[in-house]
């Protein structure tokens, strides 16, 4: 099977509310989907369960095949699945550039070694200031990242995101509260992802959602009611009611 | 994009770059020279030098868990009671080789540390906090039940330290205990500097700062963290063997609160996370005391608590911030 | 059978002094989220007020202990407004070295003014006798205690689930952010909190003098102690401090008649296991 991400009727309670209901979707490398839907529906909260932060209350999660749903983040992060968060989570103290590097040295599998210092390492501080050029952030390497403009700390998280060379790349909401001005670069490495990402992107902006994805699928109270082409989602019934002019 | 206002601070080939780690044998070298010149100074206060550097040590592994892991502890006793504590039974059981005692206690306090991080870093803030106290208190506890073992309330003292390499003997003067002491303290602070420096060490400052976010790259945090506290185990028990090395004996003291809290006050008001707030915070506190204690122990109470709440209310850093920023803008001004 | 009826009167005493002393500590945790070490100078602070005044200047012990009570909630309150609460959004860490900072100056003042010898706090002839209990005799002080420790239980949780101002305490410690917006007065709440609980600890100090005698040192040694008290019962709540404090009242109690070499391990191991089985307070799932 080529799927590279399959959900398989992932479900999940809390306490008495049902927030996820044996969800199932499939992603084959390429594929950009889109996972809309009000406020609330669960969104990333079903994120969440695929990156392994939250453990589902049933169901399962295979990653090109191999059944992940008991593995850590750390695992499924190795195993080419990344994500970027809705609240930024950068370190806040730490230069751009040794943000980008950690996640370098995370991927090359060089964050155990203790003798050799991180400058030493050069083909890694190269690759970093590339990753960082390539999205216009090569000036601000030395900036802490909590003095960076919100726009700005976006990319750092799609920086860090592209730095694994991940095979599954999960978005969440990146354009959100992202100004105006800063949209257009944030927009442009999206399109420079690579065309063999598989990518599920929760957003509101439907601008992005119609000129990005290749299927939508809406989630509504934890359910998925449709899933299909964008054509085929905009004129779907069931969407524009659950959708009240949206 | 935004255009930068920021002076970037290093730039090369217009490319800014984040500034580059500090060389590893700075530090041990700048205290070195610290060390000899107090000895040329204060040639009779031999003792009081080998007690700072022994000190700054036990503040400098503090400083890996609490400046660089972002743990709070008030536990650290326990790791440097059980390198004195190791160190010293080992003299009295098997050899007084004392670099051999250091290999001893540097295993001892990276075991318990190792052992005992296992269980406590499922825990975080306030709950971790009193977890370490308990830690620390229960080994006390025993100690002090074993006093078979440990000597008790009198101290473990039946135990004598050999010549270092076989050459040097501990003197009465404490020449040798100073420089040994020193030594010793030069030679964490560069395995420390270097562990800061590497890929690793900036892992941990990742997850001090961003749990979620190193998780999320794939870093397994737990076992990161359990490795920097055995590490800082490790240190924190050379600390104590030295110090029962240098003074041939070792109290329950050494796994009392008192020294927790202590050294963590210490370590804050050198600065922490960048390892030289160790030996500057280890240094200004024993001298302080040194000189209040010895007027009256309530005057060196009153001393450090406005000292204290004087560091938080005015912390240094932020303070030497606020007048570089004052004086690069007369700078400005006048050019 | 003797035996345990005796560490049962004894553990529960003990722990109604422990409870007293360490409720006001975990109110202010939960409150405010504000790690105050130097909750044990309170303590002192009472035990000190009732020595000096029906000790040096002779007042009836029941005056002395009223006054002294609320002189220490008013000095609680007064340290709380002035200084503390600048310190309430700061980390933690900050928390903790400001607050031993605080201690130390304390205990410092305190050897100034009293000296460092122990003080005595002497009781009235009421409190110096003995009650027959059939199996022991159970000295009135301890008595005291015991109904002292009830009474304190009692009334805050009377003023927290059936009074306004419990109602406000509840709220902003579930939601801080929100209370203001729902019109409590927050500072309000804050500064009465830390000085009832201020005051309280002054009652414990008198209520443990026994126990712990009162020397410009007091804050520190029994720091750990209110400390553990806080962290197995859970920041914030009154119900669990009591039950946490009679908890390790008897385990302390029952180690010092049956294992009294071992010390206070079984009080920290059994904090520890405690504390891990519910990290969030023991009566918090």
């Amino acid at each position: 099977m080529n799927d590279i991400l399959r959900l398989d009727e992932l479900d999940r309670r809390f306490g008495g509310l049902h927030v996820t209901r044996k969800v199932s979707l499939s992603l084959r490398p390429g594929d950009r989907l889109a996972l809309i839907g009000p406020n609330g529906a669960g969104k990333t909260t079903l994120v969440n369960q695929i990156s392994g932060v939250l453990p589902p209350s049933s169901g399962r999660i295979f990653l090109d095949g191999t059944d992940v749903t008991a593995l850590p983040q750390a695992e499924r992060v190795r195993r080419g699945l990344a994500r970027t968060f809705q609240i930024t989570t950068l370190a806040p103290h730490l230069p751009v550039q040794r943000q980008v590097e950690l996640a370098l040295f995370e991927r090359e599998q060089l964050a155990n070694s203790m003798w050799r210092s991180v400058d030493a390492h050069v083909s890694v501080r190269e690759e970093a200031l590339k990753l960082l050029d390539s999205l216009g952030l090569g000036h601000r390497a030395a900036t802490p990242t909590g003095r960076l403009a919100y726009g700005e700390q976006r990319l750092v998280e799609l920086a860090l995101a592209l730095a694994l060379r991940p095979r599954v790349l999960l978005l969440d909401e990146p354009m959100a509260g992202v100004p105006k001005a800063d949209g257009p670069i944030l927009l442009a490495a999206l399109d420079r992802l690579p065309a063999d990402l598989a990518l599920l992107i929760i957003e509101h902006d439907m601008d992005l959602v119609f000129r990005m994805a290749t299927r939508i699928a809406v989630l509504v109270q934890g359910e998925v009611i449709a899933d299909g082409t964008p054509a085929a989602i905009r004129d779907d019934p069931r969407v524009k009611a659950a959708y009240l002019g949206h | 994009m935004t255009t930068h206002t920021e002076a970037s601070t290093a730039v090369a080939g217009g490319t800014p770059r984040a500034t580059a780690m500090p060389p590893p044998w700075r530090l041990p070298l700048l205290t070195i020279a610290a060390a000899l010149l107090a000895a040329f100074m204060w040639p009779d206060q031999l003792g009081l030098i080998s007690r700072v550097a022994s000190t700054a040590l036990l503040v400098l592994s503090l400083d890996l868990l609490v400046g660089y892991a972002g743990i709070a502890t008030l536990g650290q006793s326990a790791l440097f009671g059980a390198g004195a504590y190791g160190a010293g039974l080992f003299a009295q059981h098997v050899s007084g080789d004392p670099l051999i005692g250091l290999v001893v206690a540097a295993v001892a306090g990276a075991a318990l540390a190792a052992a005992s991080g296992a269980f406590l870093l499922r825990f975080e803030g306030f709950t971790l906090l009193m977890l370490t106290i308990a830690l620390a208190q229960i080994l006390l506890s025993l100690a002090s039940t074993f006093r078979g073992i440990t000597g008790g309330d009198d101290g473990l003292s039946d135990f004598t330290i050999r010549p270092i390499l076989g050459l040097w003997e501990f003197d009465l003067e404490g020449r040798v205990g100073a420089i040994y002491a020193v030594a010793v303290l030069a030679v964490g602070l560069y395995l420390a500097r270097r562990v800061a420096n590497s890929p690793f060490g900036l892992s941990i400052r990742g997850i001090h700062e961003s749990r979620a976010r190193m998780a999320a790259l794939g870093t397994p945090v737990r076992k990161r963290l359990i490795a920097i506290y055995a590490m800082s185990g490790a240190l924190a028990g050379v600390s104590g063997a030295v110090t029962a090395q240098i003074n041939g004996i070792v109290g329950l003291d050494s796994l009392g609160f008192a020294l927790s809290a202590e050294s963590l006050v210490m370590l804050v008001l050198g600065g922490a996370g960048n390892l030289s707030g160790a030996v500057v915070g280890a240094s200004v506190f024993t001298l302080l005391h040194h000189t209040a204690a010895s007027i009256d122990p309530y005057h060196w109470l009153f001393v450090i608590g406005v000292a204290l709440m004087a560091v938080v209310l005015f912390p240094p850093a932020a303070l030497a911030q606020q007048i570089w920023a004052r004086l690069r803008a007369q700078r400005k001004a006048s050019s | 059978m003797t035996l345990v009826l005796n560490i049962l009167v004894d553990g529960v005493a003990y722990g109604m002094v422990l409870f007293v002393m360490a409720v006001g500590l975990s109110i202010t945790l939960g409150l405010m989220k504000f790690i105050n070490l130097s909750h044990g100078a309170f303590a002192m602070a009472g035990g000190y007020a009732v020595s000096v005044l029906a000790g040096t200047h002779g007042w009836n012990f029941w005056v002395a202990l009223v006054v002294a009570v609320i002189a220490t909630g008013a000095f609680g309150a007064l340290l709380e407004t002035l200084v503390l609460r600048h310190l309430y959004r700061r980390p933690e860490l900050q928390q903790v070295l400001f607050t031993i900072g605080l201690t130390f100056f304390l205990v410092a003042t305190a050897n100034a003014i009293f000296g460092p010898q122990v003080r005595n706090i002497p009781l009235p002839s009421i409190l110096s006798g003995s009650l027959d209990l059939g199996f022991r005799t159970l000295p009135t002080q301890r008595a005291f205690v015991l109904l002292a420790g009830l009474a304190a239980a009692g009334l805050l949780t009377w003023t927290v689930a059936r009074t306004r101002f419990g109602i406000w305490i509840r709220a902003s410690v579930d939601h801080a952010d929100a209370a203001s917006g729902l019109g409590i007065p927050i500072r309000l709440v804050q500064c009465l909190s830390f000085g009832a609980g201020a005051a309280l600890a002054g009652l414990g100090g008198v209520l443990g003098a026994e126990l712990m005698p009162l020397e410009p040192y007091y804050p520190l040694k029994y720091l750990v102690l209110m400390l553990v008290v806080v962290a197995v019962g859970g920041m914030g709540s009154i119900p669990g401090s009591l039950c946490a404090a009679l908890v390790l009242g008897i385990v302390d109690t029952a180690s010092k008649y049956l294992v009294s070499e071992w010390g206070s391990l079984l009080f920290f191991v059994a904090m520890g296991l405690l504390l891990a089985w519910r990290p969030r307070g023991i009566l918090n799932r």
